[in-house]
């Protein structure tokens, strides 16, 4: 590779497409013989003889070039503009399970907003011994926590719920993402404002609000809010990102994004629930009678093969293959994941790459040997109370065609023999 | 619920486990004033509770929704493109598609006084007078056919008024009626006789083009003395490529602002050959005093003025009424010019 040949893509491309070939037409046994000697070892590379950057060529690193197709992308005639709106992590790219903050997928409903830590202020009130106010200093010095959790949007593969729309799994699963977070405890917090006050705790709940225009106040049973729910300052070990509501948000493990309210700057201890635009115009499901179910907070046992997928074809023909996906439960742990190669007739087991942990992303395996003909790939999550994710079928079958949010169903797609996949349906 | 119920013995157990264990009060923070309550604690409860006290109908609300909401929402609260619509749809909720409005779908009136009043105007949320909220809340019940024109709703009136879905809610029931079908050994072989394809994605094609990498590839190769007069003829040609840029830094501003043929006003004004012209000058549009002020004094948006007013709007021009935080990035603020520049100058 000379420096004047910069424009070497295609003849690139065209060494891959015949690697491609080679291998696809080799016996399966054995690795293939190479025809010509490559130049890429034969040849002393400049990247092998010259010096690559020093240190500090960038203070803070972002992916090499070669990785920018590996970023959120948006949908962009789901929203009226792209303030209030959504995009999707690239899933489909992603390996392991913790998600990388600069690609993990946002969700505004005001913009996101730029807090510095010396601004901020979160107030505790309501039915307390002694509302109080906290800087973030102050947060810094209450004892801490260590979490990974998965944080889905109810909306997630919601435009799938009437058919097969969107071609690839970053745009039908990709509103999840998964990060290790440090924070304090909510009930923490609600301890150091004192809950005597609020009597019998049975009934009560908190109303949790942003710092931003929207405010995306939600209402939490102080039955959870006691439980594992933490107020974060760190994803990842490092600050949290301005889109994920730096410099503080609220982590509500294995229920819907929308109530991990970002920015969040007030936490009042009420007797009820405030019933907000968020807790009803939005995130609630309207079945086929028209009634609509409320406060359907969990997010239930889901999975998807993120490779191969629409995105991720498999481009080195028969053998060998690596299918991988993702399976997820708000409701606990995964145990196990079955895929499907032929539309569901029949299952094997996955290899779940670690045990399932506690409303966290679990990696699932079926390392297979592709005879190169079409595959209608799904898979399937248990968790441990022994849910199984449903189909489509099974879910229309309960809830009609009108739902939006929580479509947590089996999802096929289609791969052909030439390695190409589609997001179909299948009967 | 009964979870926290355990003695606090338990529940100090536990927390060893997983996390550190507080023994007691660590005195951090202080006290909230009433004041700052009071400034952040404003919600309002389905039974009326946070209801602030004051009044209004749906005449003046007509007035306050035209100027400050119709834009996005339509005169008549009926929705403009994809903005959400705050009317009709009654009736629609067991059919295909349902219409979900404040008017068909929302199960309190309470909820629609509490998010007006915090999170709109959308940019300028916050800054609607008690009287104002009612009086609005007031032209969405009567955009809905819910009440009479001179009904005045107001804090005392407020609970007479019934939504037709306020019944139309049940509380989560998936336990009972999903988990339990839902659960146990899955089959695992002979599932189903048949799999075929009754729907395949590409057929609505609807999911967005893979972003291609800039082509500045495609160009002709230019040499090192070649590229210095380009880049001094950009600075003062319109320059394509540019404008292109600016076109994708504009997606920030359409939700307020629109250009070329048809455009309208919007909640903010149109911006057709705004370069190079009088700011506080396109017809129709109201403006902030601050900038009808500006416009007095002369102010023309020279592409040194835009990039000093984009930067930071509300530093730029204090109580200017434009709701964005404005664009940090200099390469954004100069192609987001070109681009403005491609629409007239
Ligand atoms: C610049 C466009 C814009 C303007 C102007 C605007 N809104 Fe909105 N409005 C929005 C957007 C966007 C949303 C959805 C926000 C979100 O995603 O959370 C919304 C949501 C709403 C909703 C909730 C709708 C639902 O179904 O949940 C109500 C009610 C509402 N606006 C009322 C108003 C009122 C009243 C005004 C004027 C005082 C106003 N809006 C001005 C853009 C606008
Ligand atoms: C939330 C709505 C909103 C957004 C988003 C917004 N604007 Fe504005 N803009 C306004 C309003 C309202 C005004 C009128 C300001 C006033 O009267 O003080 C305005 C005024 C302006 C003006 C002056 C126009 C004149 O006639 O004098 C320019 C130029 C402008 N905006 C450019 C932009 C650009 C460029 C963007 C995107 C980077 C943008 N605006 C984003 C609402 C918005």
């Amino acid at each position: 590779m000379s420096k004047n040949n910069t424009g070497n893509s295609p003849s690139r491309r065209a060494f891959m497409r015949g690697a491609a070939a080679a291998g696809a037409g080799a016996l399966s046994v054995g690795a293939a013989k190479a025809q010509t000697a490559d130049p890429l070892i034969t040849e002393i590379q400049p990247w092998a003889q010259e010096l690559g950057d020093g240190v500090d060529a960038v203070r803070y690193g972002l992916p090499i070039e070669y990785e920018s197709d590996v970023v959120r992308r948006n949908v962009e005639w789901l929203t009226a503009d792209n303030i209030s709106s959504i995009n999707f992590t690239p899933i489909h790219a992603l390996d392991g399970t913790i998600t990388p903050q600069g690609c993990a997928f946002e969700r505004h409903h005001s913009g996101a907003i730029d807090l510095k830590k010396d601004d901020y202020r979160l107030m505790i009130n309501g039915l307390v011994d002694t509302p109080l106010v906290l800087s973030y200093a102050d947060l810094e010095r209450f004892p801490r926590e260590n979490h990974v959790y998965f944080c889905e949007c109810a909306a997630n593969t919601g435009m799938e719920w009437a058919g097969a729309q969107l071609n690839g799994a970053q745009f039908t699963h990709g509103m999840i993402h998964n990060m290790e977070y440090t924070g304090v405890s909510l009930r923490t917090l609600l301890e150091e404002a004192g809950l005597d006050m609020a009597g019998d705790l049975k009934d009560k709940w908190v109303f949790v609000e942003g710092a931003d225009a929207s405010s995306n106040g939600r209402s939490i049973p102080m039955e959870k809010a006691l439980d594992d729910v933490l107020v974060a300052f760190k994803a990842n070990g490092e600050a949290l990102r301005k889109e994920h509501g730096y410099p503080v948000r609220l982590v509500v493990p294995g229920w819907e994004g929308n109530m991990w309210v970002k920015w969040i700057r007030r936490i009042e201890v009420m007797d009820g629930p405030v019933e907000s635009r968020e807790e009803t115009s939005k995130y609630t499901d309207t079945l086929e009678n028209g009634v609509s179910r409320k406060w359907t907070w969990a997010m239930d046992a889901k999975s998807v093969v993120t490779s191969p997928s629409p995105q991720a074809p498999i481009k080195h023909g028969k053998g060998p293959l690596v299918i991988t996906g993702l399976a997820w439960t708000g409701r606990g742990a995964i145990t196990r994941v079955d895929v499907s190669k032929d539309g569901g007739k029949t299952w094997e087991t996955a290899r779940l790459a670690k045990p399932g942990e506690k409303m966290a992303l679990t990696r699932f395996y079926l390392d297979t040997d592709w005879d190169g003909s079409e595959m209608m790939l799904q898979s399937r999550a248990m968790d441990d109370t022994g849910y199984v994710q449903p189909t489509k079928a099974q879910l229309r079958e309960v809830r009609g065609l009108n739902s939006i949010y929580h479509n947590n169903c089996i999802q096929t797609w289609l791969v052909r023999s030439n390695g190409e996949a589609e997001n179909v349906e299948v009967s | 619920m009964s979870k926290f119920l355990k003695s606090a013995a338990v529940i100090a157990a536990i927390s060893m486990i997983s996390g550190p264990a507080m023994a007691e009060k660590l005195g951090l923070g202080r006290v909230a004033l009433p004041e700052e309550i009071a400034a952040w604690d404003g919600e309002i409860q389905p039974n009326g509770i946070g209801l602030p006290i004051g009044s209004g109908d749906a005449l003046v609300g007509e007035e306050i929704f035209a100027d400050q909401c119709a834009a996005c929402h339509g005169d008549f609260a009926e929705g403009i493109d994809n903005w959400p619509k705050l009317a009709g749809g009654a009736d629609t909720l067991d059919r295909d598609d349902p219409l979900k409005t404040v008017g068909s779908y929302w199960p309190h009136l309470s909820t629609a006084f509490d998010y007006i009043k915090r999170s709109m105007p959308y940019g300028n949320a916050g800054t609607l007078s008690d009287d104002e909220v009612y009086a609005i809340v007031a032209y969405i019940l009567y955009s809905n056919d819910l009440i009479e024109d001179d009904y005045v709703l107001s804090n005392e009136t407020f609970l007479d008024v019934e939504l037709p879905n306020a019944k139309g809610f049940i509380v989560d029931n998936r336990a009972e009626a999903e988990y339990a079908i839902w659960s146990g050994e899955p089959c695992m072989e002979d599932c189903k006789d048949d799999a075929k394809v009754t729907m395949r994605a590409m057929v609505l094609d609807v999911t967005p083009e893979e972003e291609k990498p800039e082509v500045v590839e495609t160009a002709a190769p230019v040499t090192e003395a070649a590229a210095e007069v380009v880049e001094e003829v950009a600075v003062a040609a319109f320059d394509p490529a540019l404008a292109e840029a600016g076109k994708k830094v504009f997606k920030k501003c359409k939700s307020c602002h629109q250009l070329g043929d048809g455009a309208k006003n919007r909640s903010g004004p149109i911006l057709t050959a705004v370069v190079g012209k009088a700011a506080g000058a396109v017809d129709g549009f109201k403006y902030s005093k601050p900038m009808k002020a500006a416009a007095g004094d002369g102010l023309i948006w020279t592409a040194a003025e835009l990039d000093a007013f984009l930067k930071k709007p509300k530093a730029y021009m204090k109580g200017t009424k434009m709701g964005f935080s404005g664009l940090k990035k200099e390469e954004d603020r100069v192609a987001i010019i070109e681009y403005l520049k491609s629409f007239g100058e």
